[in-house]
């Protein structure tokens, strides 16, 4: 209709155009390597994180992030710590499917989750996320930038924030064509914005941070509300999980119990330094010490967990 | 290659010094006392406070200022004060100001002591929004002023000095817990701590999707007394963590009243009251005096 109404010299130019800027954009998916994905069910591929913190050597490869697709298009479930590994999960997208990406969906506010959401502002996608998102995106993101750039370096660059455009307040439903994700927002838990996704298709239950394996679980909302969670989630029925770090080929709900053993031990052992009347900096010194040797990242964490957990406990 | 080998050594540094924490007090590395020495901020802070008044350096027979060297998390760093000198009442700390450099307002709380403090000990919990030098100065009642110096880096990762359950925090404002050691110690100082439920916030963060700025609201005051007299007062700001929590002591003589007034920026005032005597229980409150 459109190329009607031009003369054909000016359709021409503009389909050179058009040319230039696909070729422009495919030289730079181009650069970047595709993530090793695997298929841990038909149609939904999750590249393993590392276990380590964010680095230059990589590049915030540390989460597991990954996609969804439906017979009309794909939903990205959470994009990595950097733009890089952001365009690299996209690279994975196309090499997988010509489909576009019409959703992606920030599980929480984690940094090394979201803040390759960059790499997709160009495919127009609703941006997706629990209600409560916005504003901790607001109060934590430009701490995460800052901290994105001294752990990374130059590699940071364009790491941008993108808000969600869609909210969930409870439960909402995507739907790719032929295929419906159920979403579901939580109450605080690893974070005071957790997002589930479920697949119907396949029963797999995309958890991300609710869950941990082999690495210790980071308390960032609340550990009354994540061990209630946990409660909840050993009873929901799935054939797949996928943790937001650890293993994709889980054993469910058994896959709970390492995670909920170490939570209970450090809501234990809080609660008998409070009822000591010992303070938070002595505390931390010692809740949860007999974990050490069950979890990677250990040292990094289980410090700062505690004293997370000691200011919650305090006011029972 | 090298990155790899960095982050290593930066996971066994990191190790070790958890485990060497408790048994000697950390060093200072030279770019961190050079970072002390030359905040631009620090002397900005220090004209406006102290003006010209020399301030010793030497606080180690006085004060014991107890940081850690890292953030385990940003938003609930725990902070504390110890005086060693014997107060008197010709000579006794009177003012200990905390002052965190690289925080949006670095000014972060001016505490204030007097005879029926006992000691002049402080322990709260701040926010640390980046790596950056943290100060005590104490300045006693006879106008001498010292100096205490630390870095701290904060940590890396998901921390971030914001709370954690921002709707849960204004849920309970102004709930506030006051406790002393059931056996009183009568003529001895006595341990204090107040807990007071409130979202300290600074105000500025933005909402990514209304673009509205959160309003800023958090305790500016405190104020303890015993048997009417003052005990310890605080003029704080949102550098100390959501929902503030103090630990400092009094020195009572007789059975009495111990009382604590908060006052927020938006001009509320709570106010808890515990009755001391022989055997003292823990008072909690959750009404607003206004």
């Amino acid at each position: 209709m459109f190329g009607k109404r031009l003369p054909p010299p000016a359709v021409l130019v503009l389909a050179a155009l058009a040319c230039v800027c696909a070729a422009t954009a495919r030289a730079n998916d181009d650069r970047a390597a595709p993530l090793a994905m695997q298929e841990v069910a038909a149609g939904i591929y999750v590249h393993a994180g590392a276990h380590e913190e964010p680095a230059e050597a990589n590049r915030g490869d540390v989460a597991n992030i990954g996609f969804i697709v439906g017979e009309r298009c794909v939903a990205v479930i959470d994009t990595g710590a950097s733009l890089a590994i952001g365009q690299a999960l996209r690279a994975a997208v196309r090499a997988v499917t010509p489909l576009t990406v019409c959703f992606v969906i920030n599980t929480h506010v984690h940094p090394d989750h979201i803040l390759g959401n960059a790499a997709f502002r160009d495919d127009h996608p609703a941006f997706v996320g629990h209600a409560k998102l916005p504003a901790a995106m607001a109060a934590k993101g430009p701490i995460y930038q800052r901290a994105l750039v001294r752990e990374i370096g130059s590699a940071a660059e364009g790491s941008d924030l993108i808000a969600p455009g869609q909210t969930v307040v409870e439960r909402s439903e995507l739907d790719l064509g032929g295929r419906v994700l159920e979403l579901r927002a939580w109450k605080t838990a690893h974070t005071d914005n957790d997002l589930t996704v479920f697949d119907r298709a396949t029963g797999t239950l995309w958890l991300s941070d609710l869950l941990f394996a082999e690495r210790i679980p980071v308390l960032d909302g609340s550990i009354r509300g994540w061990l209630a969670a946990i409660d909840e989630l050993s009873a929901l029925p799935a054939r797949h999980v996928v943790p937001g770090h650890g293993s994709l080929n889980l054993p469910w709900p058994q896959a709970l119990a390492p995670q909920h053993a170490y939570l209970a031990m450090l809501a234990a052992d809080i609660r008998r330094a409070l009822a000591d009347g010992q303070t938070l900096a002595r505390t931390v010194e010692t809740a949860a010490a007999t974990e050490r040797g069950k979890w990677l990242l250990f040292d990094i964490y289980n410090r700062r967990n505690a004293a997370a957990a000691f200011a919650e406990l305090e006011w029972e | 290659m090298k990155a790899i080998v960095r982050v290593l050594l930066a996971c066994t540094v990191l190790m070790t010094g958890a485990l060497v924490a408790q048994a000697e007090p950390r060093k200072v590395s030279p770019a961190e006392t050079a970072a002390i020495e030359t905040s631009e901020i620090w002397a900005k802070v220090r004209a406006q406070l102290f003006g010209q008044r020399k301030i010793d350096p030497n606080t180690d027979s006085l004060i014991e200022f107890n940081v850690p060297a890292r953030a385990d998390d940003a938003a609930i760093v725990p902070v504390s004060l110890r005086t060693r000198m014997t107060a008197t009442p010709e000579r006794f700390i009177s003012k200990l100001y905390l002052i965190i450099d690289k925080n949006p307002s670095p000014i972060s709380a001016v505490f204030s002591f007097t005879p029926e403090s006992g000691r002049a000990d402080i322990e709260t919990r701040v926010r640390v929004e980046q790596y950056t030098p943290i100060r005590a100065i104490a300045e006693l009642n006879t106008g001498e002023l010292y100096m205490a110096a630390r870095f701290i880096k904060a940590s890396g990762g998901c921390s971030a000095p914001a709370g954690k359950d921002a709707e849960a925090a204004l849920a309970t404002v102004g709930k506030m817990r006051l406790r002393v050691d059931p056996e009183v110690r009568f003529n001895e100082p006595n341990l204090v701590q107040l807990m007071v439920s409130h979202p300290n916030t600074s105000g500025l963060s933005m909402d990514q999707v209304s673009r509205l700025y959160a309003p800023a609201y958090y305790v500016r005051s405190v104020a303890v007394s015993y048997g009417g007299k003052p005990v310890f007062s605080a003029d704080v700001d949102f550098s100390i963590s959501e929902n503030p929590h103090f630990r400092f002591y009094f020195l009572p003589q007789a059975p009495g009243e111990l009382k604590a007034e908060v006052i927020d920026t938006r001009d509320k005032s709570f106010v808890t009251r515990l009755a001391v005597g022989e055997r003292s229980a823990s008072a909690t409150t959750a009404t607003d005096a206004r």
